[in-house]
């Protein structure tokens, strides 16, 4: 809410001695905020002037257009008392106008400076100024033309045109509707600033009695509209031009003048907070009918937009139909225009749900709609009509017509019965109930009673419904600044839980093995899915889909983590980070077949049979771990050479992980997308599936600009945490000799050597305290389709030393086993 | 070797002469000093003092004395061995010391060479910032609570007193999820959590709940369609609005300094009545000298985020017994909070994931 300083003071008097910032920043600590004070000439500097044009030549140009030669007297501004030779392009002018004049030396907004120059054969010493120009609106129609009586020729014409004044903009809280007017702002200036009075109420006048005389009205919804006003003007002048102040304080709230009479309604809007609609009445056809709409009806609303209605819509009609979507917006049909001499006007009061949810379904948001769905004063149709007539005919001439129909009365405010220490008990101040009564009635109220009090809110206040809410008003008022600083005293807490704990541990060792980590945006289409080559059956293409997506790109809640990992990598490839290794620990979205998320009540608290529904209607959301590595491993250097990242650092990059958690992982083949066919693992915990590590499809880094040969992994990390070993017991050591025997066993090269550890670690039996894969070798020796895998095995006994012959036996035992299970063959 | 020397001839046995013996022990003492390394030594100590050395071969020849004549020459040639032997050992240590002394010299390397071979990894400084700030909670014995980032509808808006036609839920551009009427959103704030702990737990209550929260906003320098929240709920008897400003000024000092505390402004919030815009001091001017301060652009005060009293509406819809306990909330935005911490403009390096952004911030902040 943007308005003129000087407005504000026309309903209330401020003390002299509060300066502007004073003023808001009291106001910004009782809830206005300030959002901040600008001032209309800010952007002009220099000598801007009344001038008097003396003559005016018009000179037709080559190019087709005809110039003004003037010369405009500007008295001693320039220095000289001579006339200033000027040349304007406008024609909305004639000798002896008062005009606006930026001399040489002039900028106008836009850092457009001003200098003699010569144009069209003379030198041109200054501008004649359009409103436009000096940024006052978009009106480039001609150029301002002063009234008579303005000023004298020479005098600075800031003040004239309002260019020195103080705009003050508000932001204004939803519930603080009546704000969003100069009478509300008003009213606040009064209650919050030491020594402000004489509070001079904008809708407090006398209206004339209603009559049968006016046009009639029939409200068939009373609960959507309980008060209809309509006042008729006859004879208005609909050339008349908008007064300046008006003009310039629409401007300065940030309206755009458009015509008198639409003008007239939105300044009593602004003014009183009571939204207004002018109808031409010479398009009104038989009498007003208020209902609801019927599901389809359609409406052409002044927008142009043609509207399908909903049964819930509040229209206004009549004989010729639909003519307004009541206290959203006007129709078409009825719209005054340049040739509107009678005008009717509607000041009603609506449901202001009714008007959210109309504003929202037809997604229209007016100054009107912005009022009406956050709740006006209903007591107030009358004064705001009879304020339009008023300033219709003042400044429009006709007359006001004496037919006045009101129909309906004012809702009853409710009656809140709070406690007359709950603003002390709230806000941990000291508040008397005494002062809380006085601050209740400052803003309004009526109160009643003591020790419990009966509390009536102003008709202006429908956002005051609860206790709570009367004791948001005392303690404002007394001061949030006033509110003392105490540290609450929480009983021993638990601290962070053991899955917090693990998910920092997980943090912490994908840092130390060298990952960066990144946060994506949890966004997916089907080209990112169609990038990782997934099958059409593959369970990760249903994604949850957004009604509303950002980008239609991306509607979907992404079940992988990798296609904004690959993204993210490609990207830092692209600005020259040729080695990225980086991993992301966050949610995914996996959709499965559920029953609604019910609405709940709120009187009460839910059943834990509606909780469960509640949860068992969300999907799954399992925090995964995604992993992306491309470049280079190890960097090469003066030590040597570097070490491209290979499938098994992905594989790596989840075993660490595991041991941190303790737990002990296993790999198996697998063919899954994104990853290459044959270098893909899966990772198993047991019988169960954590996810899958590897080298990357080489289409896949293709699709996302990454080099060949990059690789991922991607786990679910709650199925990890959920087994993660929580009281490991300590280790026991044997300190008996240790006994080595090495062994390289030939094996198809389709033999998996996780395969044959597995067989040598059960054929080597309990003396076996290690075994480690050192060496796989492929050639000639071994034969073609066959490899060797190598393994140091390492013997000991708990409590005693092996003797002679002990751990060849277990070693050629465990290689039986291995011969049997994968066909092994011992070099 | 000779045989017993019977017959007293000390012209046979004239290696054992004294001059003889000195001879040999200065020889030996000579090629010892002249010896330059250690393996000139070596082969010093096979001539000298190895089992063909003079020395050595006249120890022998003792026995072939007469007994009168043993002790003399024993003495003579053991006192020359033990001079020799002494100086060897001596020489033995110098050249060692002298040797490992080159060898440590011709081993030196430019120490000043990169060592950065393995890759370094780094946490992302939001997760970093969460952390630190449920640290500084959890110091003051509340809890962390989490909850689902897709969520119910009802948890997200209806009972945070967010009902249907509340014009609030058009301040906050909603993700919804289809269908439609599966009333599915995905949170638009962490306060489900709050809701969802209410509802599971007893008073007293000290939670706070960082995460990621999603509104539909236009990615730019200071919107993001997903960013950071942390909220944190108290429910416990006599909770007062003094208590709220107490947290919040703990929280504020330890996160940007000894001394900076908060302001309070009026301001609307369905979930909190009274409600407040909660502002931090700015803790680079301190609120000294503000006009020409760039992280709080004059104004002293920081914005930071919203707060106050949970609505006894709030209370009812999630089983807390409103006339027994009364509880306050607030929230303030991690990103935000990370962004004038650490005088970032541009929230989007926060989501863009150049590597060299995190790795700026290594493991700590």
């Amino acid at each position: 809410m943007k308005t003129p300083l000087s407005w504000i003071t026309e309903y209330v008097d401020v003390p002299d001695h509060v300066s502007t910032d004073e003023l808001t920043a009291r106001l910004t600590l009782t809830g206005l905020k300030l959002e901040g004070i600008h001032s209309p000439g800010a952007a002009i500097t220099g000598p801007l002037v009344v001038g008097r044009v003396l003559t005016m030549e018009p000179e037709p140009q080559k190019n087709g257009k005809t110039i003004n030669w003037c010369t405009v007297d500007v008295a001693d501004a320039n220095g000289t008392g001579e006339p200033q030779g000027i040349v304007c392009g406008a024609h909305n002018f004639a000798p002896g106008d008062l005009v606006v004049v930026v001399l040489p030396g002039g900028v106008l907004p836009g850092g457009f400076e001003i200098s003699a120059r010569k144009t069209y054969g003379h030198v041109s010493s200054g501008m004649i100024c359009s409103a436009a120009e000096l940024g006052l609106g978009d009106d480039h129609d001609g150029i301002i033309v002063l009234p008579a009586d303005a000023g004298k020729p020479g005098e600075d014409v800031r003040p004239l045109l309002g260019l020195d004044e103080e705009i003050i903009e508000f932001e204004i809280n939803p519930d603080r509707a009546y704000a969003l007017s100069l009478r509300g702002i008003a009213r606040e200036v009064l209650v919050s600033v030491d020594g402000a009075s004489g509070f001079r109420d904008p809708a407090l006048r006398d209206t004339p009695a209603a009559n049968d005389q006016g046009h009639p009205v029939v409200v068939e919804d009373p609960t959507g509209c309980p008060v209809f006003v309509a006042r008729t003007v006859t004879g208005f002048d609909p050339t008349s031009p908008t007064p300046d102040f008006i003009a310039q304080r629409l401007t300065a709230a940030g309206m755009r003048p458009i015509s008198l009479a639409v003008d007239v309604t939105n300044y009593v809007m602004l003014e009183t907070g009571r939204p207004i609609h002018g109808y031409d009445a010479d398009a009104l056809q038989g009498p007003i009918v208020v209902r609801r709409a019927r599901a389809g009806e359609r409406l052409t609303t002044l927008d142009g937009t043609a509207r399908t209605l909903s049964d819930e819509d509040l229209v206004v009609t009549d004989d010729s139909g639909i003519i307004g979507l009541g206290g959203v917006m006007g129709g078409e049909s009825t719209e005054m225009s340049a040739t509107t001499t009678r005008v009717l006007v509607e000041a009603a009061h609506w449901d202001a749900t009714s008007m959210f949810r109309t504003g929202r379904r037809h997604k229209i948001t007016s100054e009107a709609g912005k009022r009406n769905e956050r709740g006006v004063d209903a007591t107030i149709c009358e004064a705001a009509a009879d304020r339009v007539v008023e300033l219709l005919t003042t400044y429009g001439g006709g007359q006001v017509d004496p037919g006045v129909t009101v129909v309906g009365t004012p809702p009853q405010m409710p009656t809140i019965t709070v406690a007359g220490d709950r603003a002390a008990r709230v806000s941990g101040l000291d508040i008397s109930e005494e002062r809380a009564v006085e601050a209740l009635r400052a803003v309004g109220c009526e109160v009643t009673g003591t020790g419990t009090l009966e509390v009536t809110p102003p008709p202006w206040r429908p956002d005051l419904t609860d206790p709570q809410d009367t004791t948001e008003e005392v303690i404002r008022l007394v001061g949030y600044d006033t509110i003392p600083s105490v540290l609450p005293k929480a009983p021993g807490g638990r601290g962070l839980t053991r899955t917090q704990l693990l998910r920092r541990r997980i943090g912490r060792t994908m840092a130390g093995a060298g990952y960066v980590e990144v946060v994506t945006f949890p966004f997916v289409g089907d080209h990112d899915l169609d990038a990782l080559g997934l099958p059409a059956d593959d369970p990760r293409r249903t994604t949850l889909r957004l009604s509303n997506p950002l980008s239609s790109e991306a509607p979907g809640m992404t079940t992988t983590l990798l296609p904004a990992l690959l993204r993210t990598a490609g990207k830092n490839v692209g600005l020259g980070t040729t080695s990225v290794a980086i991993f992301e620990a966050a949610p995914v979205t996996l959709p499965r077949a559920t029953e609604p998320a019910p609405i709940l009540p709120v009187d009460r608290r839910p059943t834990d049979a509606e909780l469960d529904a509640l949860t068992k209607a969300l999907p799954d959301q399992p925090l995964h771990l995604g992993v992306v590595a491309t470049g280079e491993a190890e960097a090469a250097g003066w030590w040597g050479d570097g070490r491209a990242v290979s499938w098994s650092d992905a594989v790596d990059a989840v075993q660490v992980v595991a041991e941190a958690l303790g737990l002990d992982l296993t790999s198996r083949p697998a063919d899954t997308a994104p990853w290459h066919p044959g270098r893909c693992a899966a990772l198993l915990l047991g019988d169960v599936l954590v996810g899958h590590a590897g080298e990357l499809h080489p289409r896949v880094c293709a699709a996302f600009g990454l080099p060949p040969r990059s690789v991922a992994a991607e786990v679910d990390l709650d199925v990890m945490l959920e087994h993660a070993v929580h009281l490991r017991p300590s280790p026991t050591f044997s300190s008996y000799p240790v006994a080595k025997e090495d062994v390289a066993l030939v094996v198809d090269e389709t033999v998996a050597a996780a395969d044959v550890e597995a067989a040598l670690r059960e054929g080597a039996g309990p003396l076996l305290e290690s075994i480690r894969l050192f060496d796989v070798y492929t050639g000639e020796q071994v034969g073609e389709g066959k490899k060797s895998l190598a393994f140091a095995l390492r013997f000991r006994a708990p409590d005693r030393t092996l003797k002679e012959g002990e751990s060849s036996a277990a070693r050629d035992a465990a290689v039986r086993v291995a011969a049997e299970r994968t066909g092994a063959v011992q070099r | 070797m000779s045989g017993p020397n019977t017959e007293y001839d000390p012209v046979q046995v004239t290696p054992l002469d004294a001059d003889q013996v000195e001879a040999m022990r200065e020889a030996a003492v000579a090629a010892i000093a002249a010896a330059s390394d250690l393996e000139s030594l070596k082969a010093v100590r096979l001539e000298h003092v190895g089992d063909r050395s003079p020395l050595a071969l006249a120890n022998r020849e003792i026995g072939a004395l007469p007994p009168q004549a043993r002790k003399d020459a024993g003495q003579r040639i053991g006192q020359a061995r033990g001079a020799v032997n002494k100086a060897l050992a001596e020489r033995q240590v110098q050249l060692e010391a002298e040797h490992e002394e080159r060898m440590l010299v011709e081993e030196t390397v430019d120490v000043t060479l990169p060592t950065d071979r393995a890759r370094r990894g780094s946490r992302h400084p939001i997760t970093l910032q969460s952390e630190l700030i449920a640290d500084i909670f959890v110091a003051m014995g509340w809890e962390i609570a989490e909850g689902p980032v897709v969520e119910a509808e009802w948890l997200n808006f209806d009972a945070l007193n967010l009902g249907p036609d509340h014009p609030a839920r058009t301040m906050q551009d909603t993700f919804w999820t289809e269908p439609a009427d599966h009333h599915v959103v995905l949170r638009t704030q962490t306060s489900p959590v709050q809701a969802r702990t209410m509802l599971t737990r007893t008073p007293p209550i000290y939670v706070a709940c960082p995460g990621r929260v999603f509104r539909t906003d236009e990615y730019d320098a200071t919107h993001s369609p997903m960013f950071h929240q942390v909220e944190g709920l108290v429910v416990d008897e006599g909770i007062t609005m003094a208590h709220l400003k107490g947290s919040l000024d703990h929280l504020a000092s330890q996160l940007f300094g000894d001394g900076i505390d908060t302001r309070f402004r009026p301001s609307y919030f369905p979930f909190t009545e009274p409600s407040a815009e909660v502002d931090v001091r700015c803790f680079v001017c301190r609120g000294v000298d503000s006009d020409s301060c760039r992280t709080c652009r004059g104004e002293g005060w920081i914005e930071w985020g919203g707060c106050g009293v949970v609505n006894p509406r709030v209370l009812v819809a999630c089983g807390v017994d409103p006339e027994t306990y009364s509880g306050f909330a607030f929230g303030m935005g991690i990103d935000r909070s990370f962004m004038f911490r650490h005088n970032l403009e541009d929230l989007r390096p926060l989501f863009e994931g150049d590597v060299r952004f995190s790795s700026a911030f290594g493991s700590e902040i």
